[in-house]
């Protein structure tokens, strides 16, 4: 594959990418976010994924809109801090019945160093689950290519808006 | 000051085969109903903010099509984060007309930031945008019809009109449907 060089050896976020590929996810925008930087960097290598960075998460749900409308698949990098700015943006899926992924870097939950990191991670399930999202969690690093392939396939074969939350414990909290 | 539907109607006249449209929610929307319903018209009638993001995504996904994002004022205030990225990705077949009535027309008529100074040309020009341009008269929108259909992208034109409501003409509400005949049209066959 393309980009498998972007990943260290056990890095689980080519679990991540080598899902996205076998969907055929054509499309990827993200805000920066230090949890995925290796996937974000795999994907830019990718000549076949079209790269969108975003100033903020809400952008990149419309764009994910908007690349459905043309006939791309495509999915939504972002941090848990991120997912309340979507939240009006998110009534476009539902209102409209768009497929969507995104895969969320949790905060807030596991030995968070910064207290203004918690109250939005601890509301991030709620929020998607209030939006009308299928809610993943994964927890261990085994699951992350299935249940990444799985949200692809129900969003995409059943025109859902679902987000696969990555859980801080997995990731490795931030040390400071 | 021209008036919103003759600008809309102007840009969309002999429509050409190949032209997608994105009208932000409210005016926007009646305009491009009130030029002619058309399946690869999505209409919009929330997501604030997001109809040139919805332009990009589209942009990218049929790269052989142009793309016009037909949008307020406000909805464009509200989504100016989103002219930085189009600046950065320099996206060649995307185009956007600002219909600037200077005015929230949907909430009474409140002035917006374009009363008060704020320049939505010169942002799209320091955003990276290739050409930006304002028309305030008949003669100055029509050859900005040209480039917004055909000029190398992202490009975008303010079109000063006047305030004050038109007769609404209310298209197809319900967002199923919309995003269905639209992808019908266009994505269907294609694949």
């Amino acid at each position: 594959m393309a980009s498998e060089g972007a990943f260290q050896p056990g890095d689980w976020r080519a679990d991540i990418y080598a899902a996205l590929k076998r969907q055929r996810i054509t499309q990827m925008a993200y805000v920066p976010d230090a949890g995925h930087a290796s996937l974000i960097q795999a994907m830019h290598a990718d000549p076949a994924i079209k790269v969108t960075v975003l100033t903020t998460e809400e952008e990149g749900v419309a764009l994910l809109a908007g690349a459905d409308l043309g006939g791309d698949r495509g999915v939504l990098l972002m941090q848990s801090s991120g997912v309340g700015n979507c939240v009006n943006m998110f009534s476009l899926l539902k209102s409209c019945g768009f497929p969507f992924v995104t895969m969320v870097t949790m905060r807030g939950e596991w030995a968070e160093f910064n207290p203004w990191q918690i109250h939005m991670g601890q509301a991030t399930p709620d929020v998607f689950t209030r939006a009308g999202f299928l809610v993943y969690r994964v927890d261990h690093p085994a699951d992350v290519g299935a249940v990444t392939e799985a949200a692809v396939r129900i969003a995409y074969d059943s025109n859902q808006a679902v987000a696969v939350l990555l859980s801080q414990r997995m990731i490795g909290a931030k040390v400071f | 000051m021209l008036d919103r539907r003759q600008a809309v109607a102007t840009l969309l006249r002999e429509r050409p085969e190949h032209l997608l449209v994105v009208p932000g929610l409210g005016s926007s929307t009646y305009d491009v109903a009130a030029a002619g319903d058309d399946p690869r018209n999505f209409y919009l009638w929330g997501a604030m903010g997001g109809a040139l993001s919805i332009g990009l995504g589209l942009a990218l996904a049929q790269p052989a099509k142009r793309v016009l994002v037909v949008t307020g004022d406000g909805e464009m205030l509200m989504g100016m984060g989103s002219l930085a990225t189009v600046g950065a990705k320099r996206q060649q077949n995307l185009a956007v007309a600002v219909i600037d009535n200077e005015a929230y027309g949907e909430t009474g008529g409140q002035a917006s930031h374009t009363r008060l100074g704020v320049d939505l040309a010169a942002v799209a020009l320091a955003c990276g945008f290739k050409q930006a341009h304002t028309a305030r008269t008949l003669a100055e929108l029509q050859p900005l019809r040209d480039v917004l259909l055909h000029a190398s992208g992202p490009v975008l034109a303010v079109i000063k009109t006047a305030a004050g409501e038109m007769p609404r003409v209310l298209p197809e509400r319900d967002g199923h449907l919309i995003r269905a005949r639209f992808r019908a049209a266009v994505v269907c066959g294609q694949s």
